[in-house]
């Protein structure tokens, strides 16, 4: 993963950067952005990647983010600005006087400026076992592929520190599905940003999810001989583990510093320009101390590189004069804000504010008059108004009775969130990551039109470290581009969620969430029980995550799912039995037959599909014109679902003198496999026995063609409004292979289309690549793919039909109230 | 004029499904009756303005019902369709005594009905 530009500018200094991290690689952005063309640069990574946004580790812990969602910089950005890239070997000696740095690979490389970012090491408190495989820090990409390889097989973790950190691992890990523990040795968790009622509630919230909190808990051990079996507490407890993490905080990394004699405290000590000792050498980042201090959070970074971008430049600034930090809790659903000091003392006023009925505590700490700390839990909403009130020490004390309420409040401003931005002062800071103010954000939308949420974020870099501030920018965006403005960065199920249909899938399966409720509690729905666009598209997200567990939720199916039978336009239904493969007999006709006399069924119609119709059916005769054809030995043709609809065939070799295989029995083989699974849209297959394609196999979601020597596979096709042909999917030879593949593309498709997304959008969403590499290319997933499938039609393939007819499930649809006399 | 209403019982509550719908058939219209997820009861006339598509097999939510024929929303509350579209289903009265569900009926639609 390296990239070495093709030529070097020779008269150009050399500056080498140490640390592919997010100070460094940001002190860089600086840098080009102030003078482009005056350095050769050389990054040196000891992580073998790109440069990522470190604070995303969690949500891609959690499963709320991938990889490339969290990348900053990717290889064609070190490209195109010529940068020289060697990951994957870090730094492990710096010579001064000669001025060379040499690596692991033993690579050799001058420099003229230095440039240090290489961040801090999480701290390994040394009881015994520390070093047993299982133990885990978390602070890399590694860390969390490690967490996530234990998290594969369930079990039970414990997470050793209750701080930031370790609270973000924990929920991460659960939501994995493992069982945590957090072991804290203060008495509550996050200590250092909470007071304990806020910690209080933090905790309590934690362990209503189900996740274990113990305070004033002492590691004593960690147990196990050749991999980690649990830890012991010193009060005797123990907690049986197969994975421990320990995040128990960070130390400045000023090794390679300290080895070459460049002075170091407790981080590498540096001046206001980000000067070291050396000035030749810089320093940014978590590995530096400035005016006696070391920060852990990304805003002060962004503020280091700014000052050390200028020097670097050549620029005269005033420097880098230190950070007033707040933190935010990224755990979704649980809003946690604190900021400065919350240390009451004698002399300092105490605002407090609680709302148990929804779990709201506030806390303001004021000091002659102006705000010294804050602390919020559950609505963090003035979180920034109180920051920046108390960067500004700003004299708050006419505003002292209402401070509680917040901004919009206190002045009395509306709470549409457009308007409360359009209110804010242009120094307002909009974005705490990367210290930017409103001002700045407004400027860049009209200097440079500035049209959506990916502009601003690349234009201004707000929102784009942890991205809390996103929903203000896009209010921002909307208030200084008035109708003008969409937001179209994720485009939202309904307008009951702000997530997008594969959001919530990811996070449904992520996060263990098994009801509707649940979804709609912790997705923060908007909307007390969601719509008819969003509650169909989440019963059956939820059906498909979980088949067996979830029960089925009839109220959010559209009527024709949840009557088994189709709405007509009058109000009447129509009725298809099941006929496999297209394939009857006198007697099924003798039954379809009578019942369409017995019930003055007025229409009956031979379908598309190869199926018998009977239109016009008065809803409260179905459960009886189902009994009749059930005794027939007919079931549900689902002909009304979101589903298998039919399996079309030819007669094939059976009859056909042109045929090549037994199309008809392959028809109803597959029909039998597929019938009654619950789909994002409806789902038509069809098997033609020869390449003359009689069955029309190529306009199906599925279709199969005999040919001479096997089964041509062919998907994606769709007869309807947009006329689609299907694309080879693949050739297979046998009965076995046909069966396997068309299950295992079902259940590929079940598991990544969006709800109402038929094959032929999502294939050409994801490209036809896309599902052969994992369902051809790969035979271990196509027979993963296909297990799953058979497993999910256990519980499908009950006849609807049978237990309304005769089991009497939802009655009630098919009978009037009446009128007590 | 003002119709004066005739209060009938149409059972318990539990008789219609939360976050569903039940008809009832009177002399002169169908009713239909919805309990929401908060367990209140509306009705209206199962008879969307649009193309008289059936409400009470429509998806309920909140205090709406979605029309399953062309998907237009309608407020349990008025009546009124909501969002881009006109019309207004006409809203029947009802109350929850005691665990029972009454509408309140007018004259014609209390005409004694043909027996069925
Ligand atoms: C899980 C997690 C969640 C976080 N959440 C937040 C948050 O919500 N808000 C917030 O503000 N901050 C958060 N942080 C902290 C934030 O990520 C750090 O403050 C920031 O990444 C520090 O930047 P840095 O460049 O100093 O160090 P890093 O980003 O760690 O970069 C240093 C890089 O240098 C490399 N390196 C070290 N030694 C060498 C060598 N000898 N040669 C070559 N390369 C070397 C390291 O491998 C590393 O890649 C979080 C951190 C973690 C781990």
């Amino acid at each position: 993963m390296n990239f070495v530009p093709a030529h070097e500018t020779a008269s150009r200094p050399r500056l080498v950067v140490i640390g592919n991290g997010m100070a460094g690689i940001r002190t860089v952005e600086e840098l080009l952005s102030r003078a482009p063309d005056k350095y050769n640069i050389t990054v040196f990574g000891a992580e073998p990647r790109v440069n990522y946004n470190r604070i995303m580790l969690s949500p891609l812990l959690s499963g709320e983010k991938t990889f490339d969602d969290i990348v900053i910089n990717p290889l064609d950005w070190y490209q195109h600005n010529n940068i020289l890239l060697l990951s994957g070997d870090p730094v492990i000696h710096i010579d001064r006087a000669e001025k060379f740095v040499i690596s692991r690979s033993g690579t050799k490389t001058p420099y003229d400026h230095l440039l240090l970012a290489t961040g801090s090491d999480p701290i390994i408190i040394p009881v015994p076992g520390h070093k047993l495989p299982g133990v885990v820090t978390f602070r890399d990409v590694d860390d969390v592929d490690t967490m996530l390889a234990a998290a594969e097989n369930g079990g039970e973790a414990v997470v050793i520190g209750g701080g930031l950190l370790g609270l973000e691992a924990a929920v991460g890990l659960q939501a994995r599905g493992m069982a945590v523990t957090v072991i804290h040795l203060a008495s509550h968790v996050m200590e250092r940003q909470l007071d304990g009622s806020a910690g209080h509630l933090l905790q309590e919230e934690l362990r209503r999810r189900g996740i274990t909190v113990m305070t004033g808990a002492d590691t004593a051990e960690i147990c196990g001989t050749d991999r980690v079996t649990g830890v012991s507490l010193k009060d005797g407890h123990h907690i049986p583990a197969s994975l421990v993490v320990m995040a128990v905080g960070i130390r400045p990394n000023g090794r390679l510093a300290n080895e070459s004699g460049v002075a170091v405290e407790r981080g590498i000590v540096v001046n206001d320009v980000m000067a070291t000792s050396d000035p030749s050498i810089h320093a940014v980042g978590e590995c530096v101390q400035h005016r006696g201090l070391c920060y852990g959070l990304v805003a002060p970074l962004f503020e280091m590189a700014k000052s050390c971008a200028d020097d670097l430049a050549g620029i005269n600034s005033t420097g880098y004069g230190g950070s007033v930090t707040s933190t935010k809790l990224k755990v979704t659903g649980v809003d946690v804000f604190s900021a400065g000091d919350f240390s009451s003392g004698p002399d300092c006023d105490d605002i407090v504010f609680r709302d148990a009925g929804r779990g709201v505590y506030k806390r303001i700490i004021l000091f002659e008059g102006r705000i010294r700390g804050a602390v919020l839990y559950g609505d963090t909403s003035d979180g920034a108004w109180y920051f920046q009130l108390m960067k500004d020490e700003t004299d708050v004390t006419d505003l002292r009775n209402s401070l509680a309420f917040g901004q919009a409040f206190a002045g009395g401003s509306a709470t549409n969130p457009i308007d409360a931005v359009a209110a804010l002062p242009d120094n307002a800071e909009i974005c705490g990551c990367n210290g930017i103010c409103k001002g700045s954000i407004v400027s860049a939308i009209t200097e440079k039109n500035l049209t959506s949420l990916d502009d601003v974020k690349a234009h201004t870099k707000a929102s784009a470290s942890c991205g809390s501030c996103a929903g203000l920018v896009e209010s921002l965006l909307a208030a200084t581009l008035g109708g003008g403005y969409q937001a179209a960065s994720v485009k939202p199920i309904c307008p009951c969620t702000d997530h997008d249909h594969d959001n919530v899938r990811r996070l449904i399966r992520a996060r263990a969430l098994k009801t509707m409720p649940a979804v709609m509690q912790e997705l923060e729905w908007k909307t007390p029980d969601g719509c008819h666009i969003c509650r169909p598209a989440l019963n059956y997200y939820l059906l498909a995550a979980w088949p067996g567990d979830y029960v089925d939720h009839g109220a959010s199916r559209f009527i024709n799912e949840r009557v088994h039978a189709n709405i007509q336009k009058d109000g009447t239904y129509s009725v298809v039995p099941r006929m496999w493969g297209g394939l009857t007999n006198p007697r099924e006709l003798r039954a379809i037959a009578d019942v369409a006399d017995k019930f003055n069924i007025p229409t009956v119609k031979v379908t598309g599909g190869q199926r018998i119709d009977l239109l016009g059916v008065k809803k409260q005769d179905l459960p009886a014109v189902w009994a009749d054809l059930n005794s027939a030995g007919m079931v549900s043709g689902h002909a009304y679902g979101k589903s298998l609809r039919t399996v079309k065939t030819c007669v094939g070799q059976e009859w056909c003198r042109f045929g090549t295989q037994m199309s008809l029995g392959m028809g109803v083989a597959l029909e039998k496999m597929t019938w009654g699974s619950w789909m994002p849209h409806k789902f038509k297959m069809a098997v033609s026995g020869c390449p003359r394609n009689c069955a029309e196999a190529t306009i199906k979601d599925f279709g199969v063609i005999a040919t001479d020597g096997g089964w041509d596979l062919h998907v994606g096709g769709n007869g309807g409004i947009h006329l689609r042909a299907t694309e080879l999917l693949c050739k297979v030879t046998t009965e076995a292979e046909v069966r396997e593949y068309c299950g295992a593309f079902i259940q590929l498709y079940r598991e990544t289309a969006r709800y109402l997304e038929r094959t032929a959008p999502w294939i050409e969403r994801v490209g036809l690549k896309y599902v052969q590499d994992r369902m051809v290319e790969d035979a271990q997933n196509r027979a993963t793919l296909f297990a799953r499938f058979i497993e999910s039609q256990k519980t499908a393939q009950i006849d609807p039909w049978a237990e309304r007819a005769t089991g009497g499930v939802d009655a009630h649809e098919f009978k009037h109230l009446t009128a007590a006399e | 004029m003002a119709d004066i209403l005739n209060w009938v019982d149409i059972g318990p509550l539990d008789g219609i499904p939360v976050q569903g719908a039940r008809t009832l058939q009177t002399a002169s219209d169908r009713i239909a009756v919805f309990r929401t997820l908060d367990n209140q009861v509306f009705a209206l006339l199962d008879r969307c303005p649009h193309k008289q598509g059936p409400l009470s097999q429509g998806i309920v939510h909140g205090h709406f019902v979605t029309c399953p024929l062309h998907n237009m929303v309608f407020s349990l509350e008025t009546g009124l369709a909501q969002g881009a579209d006109d019309g207004c289903a006409a809203k029947m009265e009802t109350r929850l005594e005691n665990g029972m569900v009454r509408v309140g009926l007018t004259p014609s639609q209390m005409a004694k009905p043909d027996a069925q």
